[in-house]
């Protein structure tokens, strides 16, 4: 047979080309399920694993057991900190990366910040996990950052990355030193940005700003900037959160007292009591013994 | 059968010898795990576009060859990104990029037009296995050195580190891997003196 022919050339190419289509369009259909479920496990990890729980060892399925167990609420809040609309906890629904770039989108734009529909995440011990999103330096960078019931404290936060240098800007994910620095660390709205990541090292007093990643200099700077934009979107939210916090810790204090005082009032007439108790023992033993000593005189 | 089992390992090992795909190797080598995976999946791209490029060999029209071999290895690439996108996640999600760039390695393309067209499907087969494992274990050297020197670690777990260390970053970036691959290839060329060149 001719091969060489220009009608067996093209059907030739042709036939192969929709057959490696139909193969490839098959693998995709058929593995599409399991490949969705991953990502969604990951990302269901990761925040696991900026609100400090470990989850490291569990399978997919674990995870999300694990997830719909410790979850309070997952819903979403606009620009201005009022919550819109809510997440499905029993499908335990989050926002992918693929979700966030988009409303990175509306966020950076400062006309859209309307549209933006922000992911809150609470957790049954009180912790908040709020998602973050920006440019690294080869790709998107994204994390979580987890707050105490403050809402100001940061706990923990974890970061990943599509494809920064390994070993350097990498560390964001991979050096646990990156990562733990920012337990105990807040987010001060005020002058500046509320949280700082600095070249150089960050002044130990400093109670917004971890150190940057030494030879990673852009990977940390995208990071900054990724928590900034996103903290800034999420004020209203943290702020509001953070005064209803106060309150209720004022509350508290106010609640305590009035029982310390209430305790203390108790206290003293128990004692006061107890000694009158005693003093009038003592008083009626000295007296029968006076009374026994005068009867053996006789 | 035997010259096409061992060959590709020693004497004509793709990276070493033939100085192909030297792109990949600088790139993947920073960590033992991922070099571990991306000769595997080299491994069986190769393996494979060998077999189906031999099985259909004798249809290819001479002059779209270098396309249909490309449709082939493409069409392993992806699947191969697909299986460990399914099964492997956080492995695909290390290398996905270089998973996809294992259609421009130069060593299945080379296999396929230098062997696979002109053999049968078994030695094919064998042919494009061997030097996926030529391959991979020369990734697999350099990434040894560079783990452990540029991290402290193997596979992960901390070897360097708890004597005090400190980690060297000239290892971790590509130029190191050059410099291994280098020495390798002196090594190589010191015990086997017919590879030198006059």
């Amino acid at each position: 047979m001719n091969t060489n022919n220009n009608v067996y050339t093209v059907i030739y190419t042709t036939v192969v080309c929709v057959l490696v289509a139909a193969v490839l369009a098959f693998v995709s259909q058929s593995l599409k399920p399991r490949q969705e479920a991953n990502e969604k496990a990951e990302t269901i990890s990761q925040i696991l694993a900026a609100a400090q729980f470990d989850c490291a060892q569990m399978s997919n399925d674990e995870i999300i057991a694990f997830y719909k167990e410790n979850i309070a609420s997952s819903k979403l809040v606009d620009a201005e900190g009022k919550t819109t609309d809510e997440l499905d906890m029993a499908s335990a629904e989050v926002y992918s990366v693929s979700d966030l770039k988009k409303q990175n989108y509306n966020i950076k734009d400062g006309s859209k910040l309307a549209d933006a529909t922000l992911p809150v995440y609470v957790f049954n011990n009180g912790i908040t996990v709020i998602p973050v999103y920006g440019a690294g330096l080869w790709g998107p960078v994204w994390g979580y950052v987890a707050f105490e019931s403050d809402l100001e404290t940061i706990k923990g936060a974890y970061f990943d990355h599509s494809g920064e240098t390994p070993g350097l800007g990498g560390k964001i994910k991979d050096d646990p030193a990156f990562r733990e620095a920012f337990a105990g660390k807040k987010a001060i709205f005020g002058e500046g940005n509320p949280f700082n990541i600095v070249k150089g090292g960050a002044p130990a007093e400093m109670e917004n700003g971890i150190d940057a990643i030494t030879g990673a200099t852009m990977t940390s700077k995208g990071v900054e900037d990724a928590i900034n934009v996103w903290f800034e979107a999420y004020r209203p939210y943290l702020l509001a959160g953070a005064q209803a916090e106060a309150i209720e810790a004022e509350e508290a204090a106010e609640c305590t007292e009035a029982i310390e005082a209430e305790e203390a009032a108790e206290c003293t007439e128990a004692i006061e009591a107890e000694e009158a108790a005693e003093s009038t023992e003592a008083i009626e033993a000295e007296a029968a013994e006076e009374s026994n000593g005068s009867n053996k005189e006789e | 059968m035997k010259e096409t089992i061992l060959n590709p390992l020693f004497k004509g090992n793709p990276i070493s010898v033939l100085v192909l795909g030297i792109c990949s190797s600088l790139a993947v080598t920073v960590e033992l795990k991922g070099a571990l995976v991306m000769a595997l999946s080299v491994t069986i791209v190769t393996g494979l576009s060998s077999l189906v490029c031999s099985l259909i060999r004798k249809s290819i029209p001479n002059r779209v060859r270098i396309i249909i071999q490309l449709v082939v290895v493409a069409l392993m690439v992806i699947l191969v990104d697909q299986f460990l996108k399914a099964f492997a996640y956080t492995i695909d999600k290390q290398l996905s990029v270089y998973i996809g760039l294992i259609i421009t390695n130069c060593i299945v393309m080379g296999r396929i037009e230098a062997f696979a067209l002109g053999n049968k499907p078994i030695p094919s087969l064998v042919d494009g296995l061997m030097n996926g494992l030529g391959y991979g274990m020369i990734l697999v050297i350099v990434a040894f050195f560079r783990e452990l020197l540029g991290s402290g670690t193997i596979l992960g777990f901390d070897v360097l580190n708890r004597f005090g260390y400190v980690n060297n970053g000239l290892v971790i970036l590509p130029p190191m891997a050059l410099i291994i691959l280098g020495c390798i290839i002196w090594v190589q060329r010191a015990i086997q003196k017919d590879l030198q060149e006059k």
